[in-house]
């Protein structure tokens, strides 16, 4: 056996590969939605707080049967568009997303609310259009909130298991990512490839991690120096 | 004229204040603290929503009851606040250009000048944080001129400042109303220097504006 074998590696190159593609997807969406929650004064704004912060709570494995029917054969989507997502990687992304989205938009928005309203009504003064004072002061002034909101959503989506199991079924090549693989190799009893794999996930989230905390340290330098 | 019909409700605190002065000039902008004055300074500058009208020079900025025609960015004012709101990931050269930037060719004053005048020269590479208050809220004042402003909005610029920046900002001023005829809106509390420029006196008291003085020559 070699080792580790071909099809760990595949492995690990879907769950970057989802990973990475999740987290853009998911600073793309939750840019408006964390900007909106740190703005609005409306009161529907609880009920979609609630909302985003549903899966911090909730059984992944609740969130994936859900996805699995609501993207699965005989689900809307299915209905609508013919096509089923269920055990594919397309529907993987859509699983990581819902699933880390609260850990995208909570730093995000925290952020946001600390870039205050009276730099933004200056930037408006100065005859910054919305658009253009959210681009020039709010996004660079939230820019530690960033690379938290970056960082907790890929690293989120590298640990997932329950959601993965669900609507990805763990089909290898395709759908079968880390977390899954550890527990595959474990329940064959074949402790060293899941050492190797379990190891260097470790590895990979210290050092992600050290990157991060580097980072903030640095934008926060710039600002007071 | 700068026209205004401002109504407001925010807690236990009303806003209805109705005015009209000429557009040149100081107008100083007169009351107790809480009577309602930076309020009011927003409401002219489209940063607070409100029910009434508002116009300048003819130019509708608000209609009633609530239709907003200028937005804020679109007013051509500057605003110096009472606490310089500067940005704090930009230096002051990339702070004082923000708005010139966005609104090229009206600038009333040359780049240079203004840097000169408000004693800024030395600090153009530094970042607001490392600025004393008087620093700041001068790097504010240039940074409001520079964006070419039809109307000059000032809140208290000079209430949390050293004596040194009080006399580099008062001549200043000066100057502006002088040579550069822009019509400011000035707010304050106290009896200062400005007010020695103020060509009338907006009277509020208890969210209204009680009188407007013409200063006798």
């Amino acid at each position: 056996m070699t080792f580790p074998d071909a099809a760990d590696l595949a492995a690990v190159g879907i769950t970057l590969k989802l990973a990475t593609i999740s987290t853009l997807a998911l600073l793309v969406i939750a840019m408006p939605l964390a900007w909106w929650l740190a703005r609005t004064r409306a009161r529907v704004k609880v009920i979609v707080e609630a909302i985003v912060a549903l899966p911090l709570i909730l059984p992944p494995t609740v969130l994936g049967f859900y996805l699995l029917l609501a993207l699965g054969a005989n689900g809307p989507l299915a209905k609508l568009t013919g096509h089923s997502l269920a055990f594919s990687f397309t529907g993987l992304v859509a699983g990581s997303i819902v699933y880390s989205l609260p850990f995208v938009v909570q730093p995000l928005r925290d952020a946001f609310i600390a870039v205050g309203e009276e730099v933004m009504d200056a930037a408006a003064t100065l005859g910054a259009s919305p658009m253009d004072r959210f681009m020039s002061i709010a996004v660079p002034l939230a820019r530690p909130g960033f690379i938290t909101a970056a960082v907790l959503g890929f690293a989120h989506t590298v640990g997932e298991f329950g959601v993965a199991l669900m609507i990805g079924g763990s089909i290898p090549g395709q759908t079968r990512v880390v977390s899954i693989a550890i527990y595959e190799q474990v329940e064959m009893g074949r402790y060293d490839g899941a050492h190797a794999l379990a190891a260097g996930l470790i590895a990979f989230s210290f050092v992600v991690l050290v990157v991060v905390y580097t980072l903030n340290r640095n934008a926060s330098a710039v600002r007071i120096g | 004229m700068i026209a205004c019909d401002c109504q407001l409700a925010r807690g236990r605190f009303s806003l209805r204040a109705t005015f009209e002065v000429p557009a040149q000039g100081v107008t100083r902008l007169f009351g107790p603290s809480g009577c309602g004055k930076t309020t009011l300074l927003r409401c002219i500058a489209g940063l607070e929503r409100f029910s009434g009208s508002a116009s300048f020079n003819g130019e509708e900025w608000q209609r009633a009851p609530h239709h907003v025609a200028r937005q804020a960015h679109e007013r051509g004012i500057g605003l110096v606040f009472q606490h310089a709101a500067l940005f704090p990931h930009l230096s002051v050269e990339e702070n004082i250009l923000y708005g010139s930037a966005r609104r090229a060719g009206r600038a009333a004053m040359p780049h240079g000048e203004v840097v000169e005048l408000t004693g800024i020269g030395h600090l153009l590479d530094r970042r607001p944080k490392t600025l004393s208050g008087g620093e700041r809220q001068r790097v504010a004042l240039a940074r409001a001129i520079l964006c070419g402003p039809r109307l000059l909005l000032l809140d208290e610029p000079l209430a949390s400042l050293d004596l040194d920046s009080r006399t580099m900002i008062f001549p200043l001023l000066e100057r502006l109303k002088r040579e550069l005829g822009i019509p400011m809106i000035y707010v304050s509390h106290t009896r200062d220097e400005v007010a020695r420029l103020a060509d009338r006196v907006m009277m509020m008291e208890g969210g209204r504006i009680e009188a407007v003085l013409d200063r006798l020559p």
